[in-house]
């Protein structure tokens, strides 16, 4: 009985006990489920992200580049489909089999073995080594002949920048290329967008317009494990073309140029006298901007680097040149403008000039007689514009010559390399040699030559913004988006002002005091080249369609010795580094002109011999292709 | 009294089958089932190693716990020392010829599955104490000669297990004994004072702890520390368990175990997955099935005449709760992560055979209920 009440005793007293645990099982359980609660109705979408942020990544896709243009819709830079060549390295079964049958196949190099291998060492299995990168089209089908063998290789159609017109344009346009570290983290933009393949402007527009041409990446979404190999893809994102942008420049007149200058250094430059619409920009020689697509080779590179006529250097822009007798036009213009002197005045040339007991010569030895400024221009007399410039101050010249455009970048904002050249007033001198001016500096200058420089784009300006009337333009490469057309812009310029496309507003761009005085000089370069005696009277057209006015120029490229005047050598027997520079302004047809050019050709020796006769060939292409230029006006328009 | 022994002696196996607690049998076919999508998915989404070997051990165990239920109650009162004992010296034979893997050596090859005496432990140290409390006289719960007893019969094994090294389940078998040391009667401010004597004592405690368990705590209290390495688990169990939702990812579509991130997602952290895919709702529902078990659990106890079937349904109810309640934290971030698989779900033949005797006995006290043990 005893056992059986402590029994009941013992019965009460686990009961009691478990009472007391079942109070806690409710309480601890509670809790538990406060935890879910909190975890997955509460913070559901945090743990959400995260658990997208595990599972999900994302794969950048190279960027296609936006298309560049000519005036008349030919693609000048573009995409072009290329074929690559592709190793999955985990999808291989034996890798260095697999390498020796490519090195048979695509003649790899010892070198590229081993970056393949170096590659595969530091790359995820499951990632992609691009073994070749343009595939021709005979070795994309020996691959493909050959598939069944090379497991693991995949050839892949893909996109890369494609320069139609080779050489004509790689001034201007520049090229692409892979960038290095520091170019990738100077633009945010290419930072943002950079994958590995992708490339960027390195040079000219390519680089200016890197932000408009580059276009957005296609992505794709990939879901993964936590491996980091992908499972399967969730999307794709189709990335933007970058902006297509259209040029003033026309191709058949820039291939023309090419072709005029083949052999040559120098530069051609050709300009819309109204819209200040640049037609061509050449510079020569040029090389193929596509060998720099998929790095080139060391040979080829050291071929372009070691040429003496120096391709590397965009001579239209940055090639600094004396103006030689091309200045003429504005001493003539600055001395009357100055009321220094008028049609009537008369300066006898006898072949030189004497100065505080210093002799400057003519380049015509027996003197050109008395002569005006009409004839002055005509034959190119030195010793008049001696005479002129010695009465009219250099700080009177300067005035005029940087109204017109010199010493001043003309197209700065999209070229970096742009060179603003010189032109010199006592005031600079005193502050940058530290010494006063000479008046024997102003002779010089007055015919081009001493501290003066310039470049061949403001020669080619200068000379459009006499041809114009006198008004100042704006040149401009990119076919901005509310252009003015050859039309107005010639009309609002009759009117002495000009639209500003920037500012939206007219101005007054009037860059004369009368307007007679521009008349003048124009019909001094008429009779300079169309008038017997000129010095480019050969190079003359007599059809008044083509005909055009000029001054040619011939710029010493070292100080000529008493000997060598007296020698008065050939052009073949003076070495070449020592040979003048030719060069010649033009502006046509002289009835309604439309159009300025300018031509340099390094070393080329006279003027009137070797530029002239070149502006004679071109300006007959550039007035024939004037009217399909005015056809385009209602061409579609690019927003830059 | 005697007649009435000797007639439920002799229950038909008729009257034994319709005495089964259906609602128990029931909620242990679900959890089953629910188990078996569970591996499914971990396999992802076919049947292959895991889910076949579970499905082995469910047909092979879930008929065994029927079997167990069909001896009578008295047979396993007298069975208990004995099964104590069977386990020692399993838990010996392990200590010397155990099969190692990843540090420890808890396991031996029973043919059929790998077998981990531990987790027999954890139902035999209750079936043992129960008896112990079942026959000692009230007089006596508090004398210093049965506390030591019952200390000892509770630390032994735990000094096997301990020595594996087996943390959690030590943890695990520790409290299944002591909770029977609380419903047999001992004071309550001996708990009290050994509570107090242990937080005293934790720092040296913490001293004698493998490197490898000190940097579980320390990751416990701050995961982030380490995200890739130590706190790699509980932090993408968390991010699985919460991107779960009221409603879950689906079946099959949980994208954490899917794709690799989850670890161990077959045993101690199947709950995680679970959760991932079946959301709040399915947490909620799972827990709710496992809170009837314990409930008819503590119900057939308390139908029991026998203090020994009462103890042990008791004591065994705790205990599950105690395996799920120590799981559940542990993969909702809530306490160190300890080795502590979830009853049933989890994939391991010996944690399931223990789970199964265990349900077994409480069948079979269930059956027997009005049986008296003197």
């Amino acid at each position: 009985m005893i056992k059986s009440s402590s029994g009941i005793r013992k019965t009460d007293v686990i009961n009691r006990r478990m009472f007391i645990i079942g109070a806690a099982k409710i309480v601890v359980f509670s809790g538990i489920v406060a935890r879910l609660f909190s975890l997955q109705i509460n913070e559901n979408k945090k743990y959400l992200t995260l658990s997208d942020k595990n599972r999900i990544r994302e794969w950048k896709l190279p960027p296609t580049r936006g298309d560049i243009v000519d005036y008349f819709g030919n693609v000048i830079a573009g995409n072009l489909k290329v074929y690559q060549l592709h190793i999955i390295p985990e999808q291989v079964e034996n890798f260095n089999y697999l390498l020796l049958r490519l090195k048979n196949l695509l003649e790899l190099s010892d070198k590229k073995i081993q970056r393949i291998n170096k590659l595969k060492a530091e790359l995820k299995p499951w990632d992609s080594i691009i073994v070749s990168e343009n595939l021709s089209w005979s070795q994309f089908v020996k691959i493909n002949n050959y598939l069944y063998d090379l497991i693991g290789v995949k050839p892949v159609m893909t996109i890369s920048r494609n320069y139609p017109f080779k050489d004509a344009y790689t001034h201007v346009l520049g090229y692409v290329s892979q960038p290095n570290e520091k170019e990738i983290l100077e633009n945010e933009v290419v930072q943002e967008r950079f994958v590995p393949g992708m490339k960027i402007g390195k040079l000219g527009l390519e680089k200016r317009l890197e932000n408009h041409l580059i276009g957005t990446n296609a992505i794709q979404r990939y879901e993964v494990n936590a491996y980091g190999k992908r499972i399967n893809q969730l999307e794709h994102q189709k990335g933007e073309q970058g902006l297509k942008i259209r040029l003033t420049v026309d191709t058949e007149i820039q291939k023309a140029c090419g072709g005029l200058l083949k052999g040559k250094a120098g530069s051609i430059s050709v300009m819309d006298i109204y819209t200040g619409d640049i037609i061509a920009m050449y510079s020569s020689p040029s090389y193929d901007p596509n060998l720099f697509l998929f790095g080139i080779s060391q040979d080829e590179w050291q071929l372009i680097r070691n040429n003496p006529l120096k391709p590397l250097v965009n001579k239209t822009l940055s090639g600094l040149y004396s103006p030689g007798s091309t200045i003429k036009p504005i001493v003539a213009l600055s001395a009357l403008e100055n009321n220094v002197i008028n049609t009537k005045f008369k300066v006898k040339c006898t072949g030189k000039m004497e100065l505080y007991g210093q002799t400057f010569h003519c380049w015509k030895e027996k003197g050109h007689g008395w002569v005006s400024l009409k004839n002055a221009m005509k034959q190119s007399c030195d010793t008049y514009f001696y005479e002129v410039s010695r009465l009219l101050g250099v700080d009177r010249l300067n005035n005029t010559a940087e109204k017109f455009g010199l010493g001043k970048k003309v197209l700065g904002e999209y070229f970096d390399i742009e060179k603003k050249g010189l032109f010199p007033n006592t005031k600079w001198k005193k502050n940058n040699l530290g010494k006063g001016w000479v008046l024997g500096e102003t002779l010089i200058t007055g015919i081009g030559q001493g501290y003066i420089q310039s470049t061949p784009l403001q020669l080619c300006m200068m000379t459009a913004q006499i041809a114009n009337g006198g008004y100042a333009i704006k040149p401009k490469i990119i076919v901005d988006n509310n252009p003015l057309s050859f039309e107005d812009a010639k009309q609002s310029m009759e009117k002495g002002l000009l639209y500003d496309t920037e500012t939206k507003s007219f101005k007054d761009k009037k860059l004369f005091k009368d307007k007679k005085n521009i008349k003048i000089v124009q019909e001094a370069m008429f009779s300079s080249t169309n008038e017997r005696f000129g010095t480019s009277y050969r190079s003359r057209i007599d059809d008044p369609r083509y005909q055009f006015a000029g001054k040619t120029g011939t710029a010493q490229v070292k100080r000529i010795s008493k000997r060598e005047r007296e020698l008065d050598l050939e052009l073949e027997q003076i070495p070449y580094k020592d040979r003048d520079h030719a060069l010649y302004v033009a502006y046509g047809p002289y009835i309604n002109p439309r159009y300025a050019l300018s031509i340099i050709v390094e070393h080329g020796g006279s003027g009137s011999r070797t530029a002239a006769p070149i502006a004679k060939k071109l300006f007959k292409l550039i007035i024939d292709r004037h009217d399909l230029r005015n056809k385009q006006s209602n061409f579609e328009r690019i927003t830059i | 009294m005697f007649q009435n022994d000797r007639l439920n002696n002799e229950i038909t196996l008729f009257k034994k089958i319709k005495n089964l607690d259906y609602i128990l049998v029931i909620s242990v076919i679900l959890l089953s089932i629910v188990s078996v999508f569970v591996m499914y998915s971990t396999d992802g989404g076919e049947i292959l190693f895991h889910t076949k070997n579970h499905l082995v051990k469910l047909s092979v165990f879930f008929p065994l716990m029927i079997f167990v239920a069909f001896f009578n109650i008295k047979f396993w009162h007298n069975f208990s020392y004995v099964f104590y004992f069977l386990v020692i010296l399993l838990l010996i034979w392990v200590s010397f010829f155990g099969i190692k893997s990843s540090g420890s050596q808890r396991w031996m090859d029973v043919y059929l599955f790998v077998l981990q005496p531990s987790e027999l432990m954890k139902v035999a140290i209750i079936l043992c104490l129960a008896k112990y409390y079942h026959r000692l006289k009230i007089e006596n719960v508090n004398s210093l000669t049965s506390i030591v007893l019952v200390l000892s019969i509770i630390l032994i094994p735990i000094i096997f297990v301990i020595s594996q090294p087996d943390l959690g389940t030590s943890i695990l078998i520790a409290s299944s004994g002591l909770i029977i040391l609380w419903l047999g009667g001992v004071k309550i401010k001996y708990f009290i004072y050994s509570f107090i004597a242990f937080l005293i004592s934790l720092p040296f405690i913490i001293s004698f702890l493998k490197p490898y368990q000190k940097l579980r705590i320390l990751t416990f209290l701050d995961p982030d520390r380490d995200p890739l390495g130590a706190g790699y688990q509980i932090i993408q169990s968390k991010i699985a368990i919460g991107s779960g939702g009221f409603e879950g990812k689906g079946f099959l579509k949980g994208t954490q175990s899917y794709l690799d991130f989850l670890p161990e997602k077959h045993t101690d952290f199947i709950f995680t997955l679970f959760s991932e895919e079946f959301g709040f709702i399915g947490s909620i529902g799972l827990l709710l099935l496992y809170s009837i078990i314990i409930f008819r659990i503590i119900r057939i106890g308390s139908i029991s005449r026998s203090n020994f079937a009462r103890l042990f349904c008791f004591g065994y109810a705790f205990a599950i709760f105690i395996y799920i309640v120590v799981n559940l934290s542990m993969v909702l971030g809530l306490l160190p992560i300890v080795g502590s698989p979830l009853p049933i779900m989890s994939y391991g033949g010996s944690s399931m055979l223990a789970t199964m005797i265990g349900f077994g006995i409480v069948l079979s006290a269930k059956i027997n209920h009005k049986q008296i043990i003197s």
